[in-house]
């Protein structure tokens, strides 16, 4: 029996939405696959639908028509609470806006999906993922006493502290300054390759784009190579 | 396991940061509210329930109004039975130039038969178990007395024509234990000694008692024979159904003082509601990621429910240890009416105050909790995405269950909820609708001001229907407000209106016939201006037209009470100038002879009687039988001598009467009434002075305990205000940001907020005042009949004081927002 490795696969992948004006076909039949391993960049202009593609295919939202197989999984046959259970452990997140809990340390934001993925010891599996992004003195810290950049190392530290098999980035960047940002990309793909994970990449900035194995180019609701 | 330490964590910050407070503020309120009340009614009624077993000194009472059958006495000792007796009556004892009402107590030489008497030598000497009871020649008297009139064990006391020797100071008699709530000081004395002092006549007012005890089989023999052989007028009191209207009393206090309570949890529940809409909106964002990183819906909820029992745990804890505290100023208030220390409370407040908390927090949390389970985890990356609303009908089907199923548990009976949730659900529906209706009446405004003002118009448009919320809510705050201060000053102002300052103060009841002109002529020698001097009988009620009357003929408690006892007839030829014929006419001239009553409006309508119905009475085994000429009104609080059924001089004159008049002792002249005392010793005075300041007492301290009970009503008040300010928070954090960088100047957006908010005060004030005004015209007109008189200071206080108070209170909780840097709040910081 073969196995299919492949972490993410979309065949003829749609996403419209109904306006006062008429239909609007944001993704047009996208068929995209991503390797074990792999780094992906989707470019695209600001409203180009990067940020939708990401949300269908990491199952945070349901597309109009096509498939999304997630480590194999039928992400359209499953529903809410079960794309949530595929998702603890195996996928991990950086958002442009970081995304963390303001009410929680540090430390608490990393300890959450270790937690949810039931992971033994998760307090210290935390501290080890604050450590690797040199944050081990501010594990107390709630957002609010952090910097910018420092969040954002605080959500890369959530986001491999699982040791994930597929991340997915949406403009990690972007809230940054340029010598920050660039620290943070360093960062973060220096992770990725300790721990061989697959990456998706949503971003506008074609520096960033140019670390990635492979880039895409989002443009009138269809996936084309850069 | 990983729901409950999520939740623990979560619970931890919540509370840290602050984020359940103001949720966990209503709820500590509404536990404290209903527990103080739950405590204080248990132990009240505790204390009844541990003292109904000694409350009658035996384990059969026979009672009633005339000296009881020989038989029922020569019943107990076929049954090998024991057997006391006791007579009770008020009077007035007399010591020096000093007097004071008294209860007087005969007792026979083997009282009690059950429970004990304890007694000292001295108030506050040490207490010791008497062996007997008085001898003769004896008096023993509560320390009440002692204090009262100065006197010490030793001391010669006058009762009636005797001279007795006070003997004993008594702290507990087992007997006395029934009379939870006294008038005046009791005094002991022999049954032997009665008819040397001469204030027994046959027309006196006493209480014969027959006291019964022995094996139970023997009792409960007796108890069947006595209720299959009672005399009509006798009553038979055992354990089970002893002081049944005190203890009717009490419950309705409870039950009133819960239904207070429960005013304040309905209006902390509406700060419950406006703080969990909050929460919700708050929590979004952490549902969404924790949603993105794996979390299923089931465990978010769980771990949300989780939170909030977490939360009502800390809120009740803190809420009955509250609301323990609370009850003590309670039983404060009332401690002196009780001859016993009130016994600790029990656990049912407990359950009665957590019950509380968790149907609160459930029926005015749980739907929109719910639904963050559903908050869309694509939140993450569009902000934009809301938890889909949960809809109204839900919303509002929660808060009626949650708040009929707090009524019943309250009121205690069906009707008694449907009536104070048709009341709560009218005015509320009410203010939210009148509120709404000002927003919109508003709005058009906003086209003829300039920038500032039209943002703070604006604001009041912003969510109509939080606007509303926020309106009622302040609307409710405000009316507690009004209602405590200044409705019940004007209630109590004219309550005090309708009483004269010469009203009569001095009732003289007992007044032989052969009294009454030489009673007459001492009070005009010393200009005493007292009042006619009235007959009066005790009767009856057998018949009425062909229908044997018995309390069975009747469903009404109280007209059962009525038939059940004797009352006082009288006879005259001329009406009292304080009564008024509804019905039919006085008698003429001509029809004295003729055999006619008047009967007093209440209680025709009670017994259902007619005009021209025929009634009969037995007086003393007489029966005396008249038709109905007239249905008269009467100002009971007039403080004259009045009566339920005046008949014809012709019908009644020829019978055993005795005679009450009543008179006003100008302050400084008491001396009057040792004189009185002791040239008419048989006749007893009651001195409704102290009675009335007693009333006036019992009346302030009940009010004080519905003050006090409504103070958390006031606190709820100011809670939903607090809760509506911060229900808009976020959208003024963000508004004030953007105006910010748009260059509006701090000062400006103040005063864009001050507008908005004054607004908002002035019309809830006008709103709270409308209604307060409604509700004192409301309690004196259609409930007390008295006149009410419009106040303008409550329209001035509602409107100004509520536009003010609330400006202020905005302005201070937007202030933080306002200096808050635009940039930080524009990124999200």
């Amino acid at each position: 029996m073969v196995v299919d490795s492949t972490p993410l696969r979309a065949r003829r992948l749609s996403k419209s939405i109904a306006a006062p004006a008429g239909r609007i076909d944001i993704l047009r039949s996208i068929d995209f696959e991503l390797a074990p391993g792999e780094a992906v960049a989707i470019l695209g202009a600001s409203g180009s639908g990067k940020s939708t593609l990401l949300g269908l295919l990491a199952g945070l939202d349901d597309a109009s028509d096509g498939e999304i197989e997630l480590f194999g999984r039928e992400l359209g046959r499953m529903d809410e609470d079960s794309r949530s259970l595929l998702r603890a452990g195996r996928v991990g997140f950086v958002f442009q806006s970081f995304q963390l809990l303001p009410g929680m340390t540090a430390l608490e934001n990393v300890m959450l999906p270790l937690e949810l993925a039931g992971t033994a010891a998760p307090r210290r599996r935390a501290e080890e993922a604050l450590e690797q992004v040199e944050l081990a003195r501010r594990i107390h810290h709630y957002p609010s006493q952090l910097s910018g950049g420092e969040q954002q190392r605080v959500a890369i530290a959530r986001a491999f502290a699982t040791r994930p098999e597929l991340l997915f980035a949406d403009e990690p960047t972007g809230s940054l300054d340029q010598a920050t940002g660039g620290r943070i990309s360093e960062l973060m793909f220096r992770l990725r390759r300790e721990i061989g994970a697959a990456l998706l990449l949503v971003t506008h900035d074609a520096h960033l784009a140019q670390r990635c194995d492979r880039r895409l180019l989002l443009q009138g609701g269809v996936l084309e190579a850069a | 396991m990983t729901a409950l330490r999520f939740a623990l964590r979560l619970f931890r910050r919540d509370w840290r940061n602050g984020e359940l407070r103001l949720l966990a503020l209503a709820l500590v309120l509404a536990v404290t509210a209903v527990s103080a009340v739950g405590f204080f009614t248990d132990r009240v009624g505790q204390a009844m329930e541990l003292q109904a077993g000694e409350a009658l000194a035996a384990d059969l009472v026979l009672s009633s109004h005339n000296p009881l059958d020989p038989r029922y006495q020569r019943k107990a000792a076929e049954l090998s039975l024991e057997s006391a007796q006791t007579l009770a009556f008020p009077s007035a004892v007399l010591h020096d130039d000093r007097t004071r009402l008294v209860m007087v107590k005969a007792v026979s030489d083997n009282y009690p038969l059950r429970g004990e008497l304890r007694t000292r030598d001295a108030p506050g000497a040490q207490e010791r178990r008497a062996t007997q009871a008085p001898t003769s020649g004896e008096l023993w008297a509560d320390a009440r007395l002692f204090a009262d009139l100065a006197v010490a064990v030793g001391d010669s006391l006058d009762l009636g024509e005797q001279r007795f020797r006070l003997a004993a100071v008594v702290s507990r008699d087992s007997g006395e234990a029934s009379n939870m709530f006294r008038l005046g000081p009791s005094v002991l004395m022999n049954l032997a000694d009665i008819p040397a002092t001469g204030l027994v006549t046959p027309a006196s007012r006493v209480h014969h008692r027959l006291l019964i005890a022995g094996a139970p089989g023997q009792v409960q023999a007796y108890r069947q024979w006595a209720e299959k052989n009672l005399d009509v007028g006798v009553k038979l009191n055992h354990l089970s159904n002893a002081r049944p209207a005190l203890r009717n009393a009490l419950e309705r206090g409870g039950r009133f003082l819960g239904l207070s309570a429960l005013v304040a949890v309905l209006i902390a529940s509406a700060a419950v509601a406006l703080s969990s809409r909050r929460f919700v909106e708050r929590q979004a964002d952490a549902s969404a990621i924790l949603r993105c990183l794996g979390a299923t819906r089931p465990l978010l909820v769980q771990v949300l429910l989780i939170r909030l029992l977490l939360l009502l745990l800390c809120a009740s804890s803190i809420g009955l240890l509250l609301g323990h505290m609370g009850q003590l100023v309670l039983t404060e208030m009332v401690a002196r009416w009780f001859t016993t220390e009130l016994p600790p409370p029990g656990l049912y407040p407990l359950a009665i105050g957590v019950g509380t908390g968790l149907v609160t927090l459930l029926g005015f949390t749980l739907p929109p909790v719910l639904r963050l389970g559903s908050v869309p985890p694509l939140r993450v990356l569009r902000r934009d995405l809301e938890v889909a609303p949960v809809a109204s009908w839900i919303l509002a089907l929660f808060a009626f269950a949650a708040m009929a199923l707090l009524m019943l548990w309250q009121a205690g009976e069906a009707k008694l909820a449907l009536l104070v949730m048709t009341g709560a659900l009218a005015s509320t529906a009410l203010l939210l609708l009148t509120a709404r209706l000002m927003v919109a009446l508003l709005t058009p405004l906003r086209h003829h001001s300039n920038a500032i003002w039209r943002y703070g118009l604006a604001g009041l448009a912003r969510n109509p229907a939080l606007t509303s919320l926020q309106m009622a809510g302040f609307g409710l705050g405000i009316l507690a407000l009004l209602l405590l201060t200044l409705v019940r000053t004007d209630l109590l102002a004219a309550w005090e209106r309708t009483i004269p300052d010469d009203a009569p103060n001095q009732f003289l009841i007992n007044i032989q016939p052969q009294q009454v002109e030489p009673l007459h002529n001492f009070l005009q020698q010393k200009n005493a201006g007292q009042n006619a001097i009235y007959p009066m009988l005790r009767a009856r009620l057998t018949q009425i037209n062909s229908g044997a009357v018995s309390p069975q003929t009747y469903d009404d408690p109280d007209a059962q009470r009525l038939v059940a006892r004797e009352f006082n007839l009288s006879y005259a030829k001329r009406m009292q100038s304080d009564n008024r014929i509804l019905q039919g006419h006085w008698w003429s001239p001509a029809e004295l002879d003729q055999a006619l009553f008047s009967v007093e409006q209440s209680l025709a309508r009670r017994l259902r009687i007619e005009l021209g119905d025929r009634l009969v009475f037995d007086l003393a085994g007489t029966p005396i039988e008249g038709r109905v000429s007239s249905i008269r009104s009467v100002q009971w609080d007039s403080f004259q001598p009045n009566f339920f059924v005046i008949g014809t001089p012709g019908l009644l004159e020829k019978l055993p009467t005795s005679y009450i008049t009543s008179f006003y002792l100008q302050p400084g002249r008491e001396r009057l009434l040792s004189q009185l005392v002791q040239q008419f010793p048989s006749v007893t005075t009651i001195d409704v002075a102290a009675l009335l300041q007693q009333v006036r007492e019992i009346m302030a301290r009940g009010a004080i305990a519905v003050e006090y009970v409504f103070l958390f009503t006031l606190f709820a008040g100011v809670l939903v205000l607090y809760a509506g300010i911060q229900a808009s928070r976020e959208h003024r954090r963000q508004e004030s940001a953007i105006l910010r960088t748009l260059g509006l100047k701090r000062r400006q957006l103040l005063f864009a907020t001050m507008i908005e908010f004054l607004l908002l005060g002035v019309l809830a004030g006008a709103l709270a005042s409308a209604c307060a005004s409604l509700t004192g015209w409301a309690i004196s007109d259609q409930l007390f009949a008295l006149e009410y008189r419009f106040n303008p200071l409550l329209w001035l206080a509602g409107t100004l004081g509520g536009g003010i108070g609330i400006a202020v209170a905005g302005v201070a909780a937007t202030w933080p927002l306002v200096i808050h840097p635009p940039l930080q709040t524009l990124r999200g910081g």
